[in-house]
Order: C-alpha cells, then structure tokens, then sequence
C-alpha cells in the first residue's frame, strides 16, 4: 500500500501575507526608518533644536539648513525631528494606554456578559456624549501643560471605540465551539481569555492600534492649535504646523515641511492598517 | 415605528441627566472659578457674586437648582457675561452654527458617497486610484491646514472670496468647503469599502444571474445595503458639525458655538459650559435616533430586531 502524499504546501505565515504587497511595506520601513532618525535625534541632529540665531531669521532650504530656519533662525530640520520625538512618544503612549484599558474593558463586558455587558455598554455610550474638548481642556487645567500627563488623559478616551469592537468580536468568538470545548474540558475563565480570545483578538488589536495613532497625533495637533500643548522651546508637529499655517505667505516652507511629513506618516499608518488587516484575515483579501 | 420612536426619546432622558451631572461636576473640578481674573476682586465682593450667583452653597444643591431650572428651559445665567442669560447667548449663536454644519454637511455628502460609488465601481481604475488617493490625503490633513491652503488659494489669491466673517451667503463657502472636504473624505473612503464588500455577496451573484442590468444591480441592489454603515458614521458625524467646530470657526472668524465652548471653558464659564455640553448631547442623541429611522427606512429588519 502506497503512501498518501499531500503537496500542499503550508499555509502562508503572518509575514509572508504581510509582505505580498510592497506599499504596506514601504510604509513600514518608512515609519521605522523615520521614527529611529527621530528618537537619535538628540544626538545625530545637525543643531540644537532651541537655539536661536537672530541675526539669521528664517531662511529658505539650503546646503547648511536642509529645511531651512524659522522666523528666530532656528534650524528646521532639527525641530522637525525633536517634533516628531515628542509626537510619535506621545502616539504610542496614548494608543498602548486607550488599547490597555479597551482590551481589558471589552473582553470584561462581553466575558460576563447578559446585564452587565448592557450596563458596560451604556457607559460608554453616555461618556461618548460628553464633548472630548472638555476632557482634554480639563486636563491641561488640572495638570498643567505636562504633556505626559495630557496624553495619559487623551490615551484614556480613546478606548471608547476600542472597548466596543472587541466586545463584539469576544462575544462572536464566545458561541463558537472551540470555546465550548474548552468550557467543557475544564478550561478556568483566565485561561480561556489568554489561550483563546487574546491569541484570536490579536488582529483586530494590531489594525486598530494603527489606526488609533493618527487619530492621536490628530488630537495632539488640535490641542497644539488651541495653544494648550507643549510649552515652547518645546516642540511637536502639530505645533510646527500650527505656527507654519501663521507664516505661510511668507515663509511657505515652515507649513509645507512639517505638514508634509505629519501627513506622510499618516499616510503611512493608513497604509499599514490595510496591509496588517489583509494580513491578519486572508478573506479580506479579495480586491 | 411610532412607539420605537416614542422609546427611543424617552430613553434620552436618563442620559441627557447623566451628561448633566458629569458635565457638572467636572466643570466644578476646574481649579480657578469665573472670578478669578488677573486683577483679583476684593474679597468681599467675590463672596457677594458667589452668592448672587448660588455659587457658595454646596455642589448637590447647586446641581439640584440647575436641574430643577433645566426642567424649564432656563440654561441660567451667564457668569461671564453679566446681564446675559446662557439661553440668550447660546440662542444667538445655534442659527450660524446650524447653518454652516447643514451646508457642510450637504456638501461632504454631495461629494463624498458619489466620489465612493464611482471608485467601488471600477475597482483599481484611475476613476478608483485618483480620487481615492485625493480622500486619504483629505484624511491626512488637519483642518487647520486646509482651512488657510484654501483661503490663500481662492481669497488671497483669486480673490474671489472674503477670507473670513459672518453674515452673507458669500462668507459661508470657504468654512463650508473646508468642513465639507474634511468630512467627504473618510465618507468616500468608507463608502468604497463598504460597497466592495457588499458586491461580493451572493444575492449580488443571483441578481447579476438573472440578467439584471448592471446599473440597477449597482444602484438598487448594493448601494441599499452598502450604504447602512455610511448612515451610521453620518449621524455623529453631523452633530460634531453642527454643534460647532472650534478650529474652523476660529479660522474663519465665525460667530459659532464651538467658539463659544472652548471660550466658555477657559473662563470657567459653568453655565455656559454647561448648556453648550447639552446642546452637543442632545443633537447627537437626535441626530443618532435619525440615522437608526433612515437605516430602517433601508432595511425593515432592522426594526423588527429592536422592538
């Protein structure tokens, strides 16, 4: 008797689908490579990032300025990298805080589930209603313009949307018959959360992670505009962009500069969404 | 239909008393109260405004006299505005504000779910690619952005429009069109998404069997059932606009009520906070309750699950 033989060949792994198409990948090196150029920006920027030239004044792009100076001369390029230091911690600080407390908010109302998932969901319908400016106006009061503090806060309502997905999504996979299994063999409630709905939410977690970030950047620029964000020297992107859009006749590159690269990293972020989304759910995978 | 209506209203009640409560007490755990000004008051006269205003009695019997007026429609008097009631100032406020939201609004339909229903048409086109790459830009861009991109471009520039102010049609376009392109481009990105997989279905399959002519396959059988979603992201969505949206206003130098919360809120404004708060709740949980009713004008079952 002959052996059975099956040539199919294995299953495609999570990165082998993720590396299919080349733009999720070119915005993933893109976000790496200008995140590390970031975060050694204390040490590789071409000038300190505060200190001002007068006699200069703002200057177009040039061979000893790239991005040129701004109205005190001080050099663009290293202020759009301290920017992007203090954005892009501020991004994840908030995005890990709002999926922390989402994950854990979601999985708790729809684990327990019946009244008490109706009373979970409701709460999070009434805190939907108050106005997020009010929030955040009120925290910069309370805490002072102490960033860190003000994005804790930003991170903390942001979970809102986070909570309701995975809540839906733990009480689909709840009914399916692995978890039915795994009740009947005995599995504790813990044991279920960590061996079959976190390895299962993971996707969901990943793409929404993604896109919660330019919603926070979106935010941090919004708080910047009100004049509540950080305290200058200091700066963010949206800071940049805000005092850019006040010189923008004059001195366009100090707008298109900054922009550009907030609305590049953005871009890239959407782009990362999609392709960690296909990714992570092949049946997604049709057009 | 008339009674899930009925429910659905007198379900807002106990929320609209929860959002006044919270509201309360976070605008009251503000450091710093409306008098406080950079030249303090004497003592005395802070105590006596306090008291005229019921500001030194403790916060359950404030919250309980701010209630108890709600219940008659009086929003209470302004802190900050002497002589001025909250019902005054925000009454003169909602008309400019309403109408920039149902222009923008308008106009993020007109452009968005058309520019989306033409890209899930030809999937992959140049008719997809350009205007989708258009609305992921539209994404990208804070408003206060394109806010002073367009008013450089059409007033500056061409001069064909006032770059900012309030009072005729003409001052209406550019914040229009900056709210309208802001809001149109999630709008057509979402609406290609959802039509692509509404396309894939099978009842799409049979009517195409059938020798069901594209087109009406197109409009009749998905954009019915495709469209759900984007009615839902519709109903929030309007009631940000039409409750006021600081940055545009402020561009703009418009006289809206999203100024008017942000000022509020910086002065310490209580009641003022207050009634702005409520008129965003209320238009939300209207505007949400809209959006369910023409979901179910789509989709009748939808109806049948609720009630």
């Amino acid at each position: 008797m002959s052996e059975l033989t099956l040539d199919t060949p294995a299953p495609a792994t999570l990165w082998q689908r993720f590396t299919r198409k080349s733009l999720p990948l070119i915005a993933l090196s893109f976000l790496v490579i200008l995140a590390t150029v970031c975060f050694l920006s204390p040490w590789i920027s071409p000038y300190d990032y505060k200190s001002q030239n007068l006699l200069l004044g703002p200057t177009s792009p040039s061979a000893d300025h790239w991005f040129g100076t701004d109205l005190l001369g001080r050099d663009l390029l290293s202020r759009v990298l301290q920017g992007g230091l203090i954005s892009i911690t501020v991004g994840l600080i908030a995005t890990l805080v709002a999926l922390f407390v989402g994950v854990i908010y979601g999985i708790a109302a729809a684990e327990l589930g019946g009244r008490f998932e109706d009373f979970s969901m409701r709460v999070i319908d009434i805190i939907s209603t108050l106005p997020l400016t009010l929030i955040v106006v009120l925290c910069t009061v309370v805490f002072g313009q102490n960033i860190w503090l003000i994005f804790l806060a930003v991170g903390g309502v942001s979970w809102l949307t986070m909570a309701r997905i995975i809540c839906t999504k733990t009480r689909q996979l709840k009914s399916r018959q692995f978890v039915d299994a795994s009740v009947a063999l005995g599995q504790s409630r813990l044991g279920i959360i960590f061996n079959h709905y976190l390895p299962n939410l993971s996707g969901t977690i990943a793409v929404y992670a993604t896109l919660t970030i330019p919603n926070v950047l979106m935010l941090e620029a919004f708080v910047s505009f009100l004049g509540l964000g950080v305290k200058a020297p200091m700066t963010s992107w949206g800071l940049l962009i805000k005092e850019g859009t006040d010189v923008m006749e004059q001195c366009p590159w100090l707008l298109i500069i900054p922009a550009t690269t907030f609305a590049l990293s953005l871009l890239s972020l959407s782009y990362l969404g999609d392709g960690l989304r296909d990714a992570f759910d092949p049946r997604s995978n049709k057009n | 239909m008339f009674l899930y209506v009925l429910k659905r209203l007198a379900e807002m009640v106990p929320v609209l008393l929860l959002v006044v409560i919270a509201t309360f007490f976070l605008a009251h755990a503000v450091p710093g109260g409306p008098f406080d000004k950079e030249r303090p008051l004497p003592p005395e006269v802070k105590l006596r405004l306090e008291a005229y205003y019921g500001l030194d009695q403790p916060l359950v019997i404030q919250l309980k006299n701010y209630i108890k007026n709600l219940l008659q429609g009086d929003l209470g008097p302004s802190l900050k505005y002497p002589g001025w009631t909250v019902n005054e100032i925000i009454g003169s406020r909602i008309p400019v504000s309403v109408t920039l939201g149902t222009v923008s609004i308008i106009l993020a339909v007109l452009i968005g779910i058309p520019v989306g229903v033409l890209a899930s048409s030809y999937p992959n086109s140049s008719l997809d690619r350009v205007p989708m790459g258009f609305a992921l830009l539209g994404v990208c861009l804070p408003a206060f952005v394109l806010g002073p991109i367009l008013s450089l471009v059409f007033s500056k520039t061409f001069g064909w429009l006032p770059p900012c102010g309030w009072g005729s049609p003409i001052h209406l376009v550019l914040p229009a069109l900056t709210l309208g392109l802001i809001t149109a481009a999630p709008l057509a990105r979402l609406t290609r998404g959802e039509l692509l997989e509404v396309g894939q279905l099978d009842y799409i399959r049979t009517a195409k069997a059938k020798g069901i002519s594209p087109f009406r396959v197109r409009f009749i059988h998905v954009l019915r059932n495709g469209i759900l979603p984007v009615v839902t992201y519709l109903g929030p969505a309007t009631a940000a606009l039409v409750s006021g949206t600081f940055v545009v206003e402020s561009l703009f130098d418009v006289p809206g009520l999203g100024r008017l919360f942000v000022t509020a809120i910086i002065n310490r404004d209580i009641t003022l906070i207050l009634g702005t708060t409520l008129i965003y709740a209320v238009a939300l949980l209207v505007l949400n309750l809209m959006a369910d009713l023409i979901k179910a004008a789509l989709d009748p079952r939808l109806l049948r699950k609720n009630s």
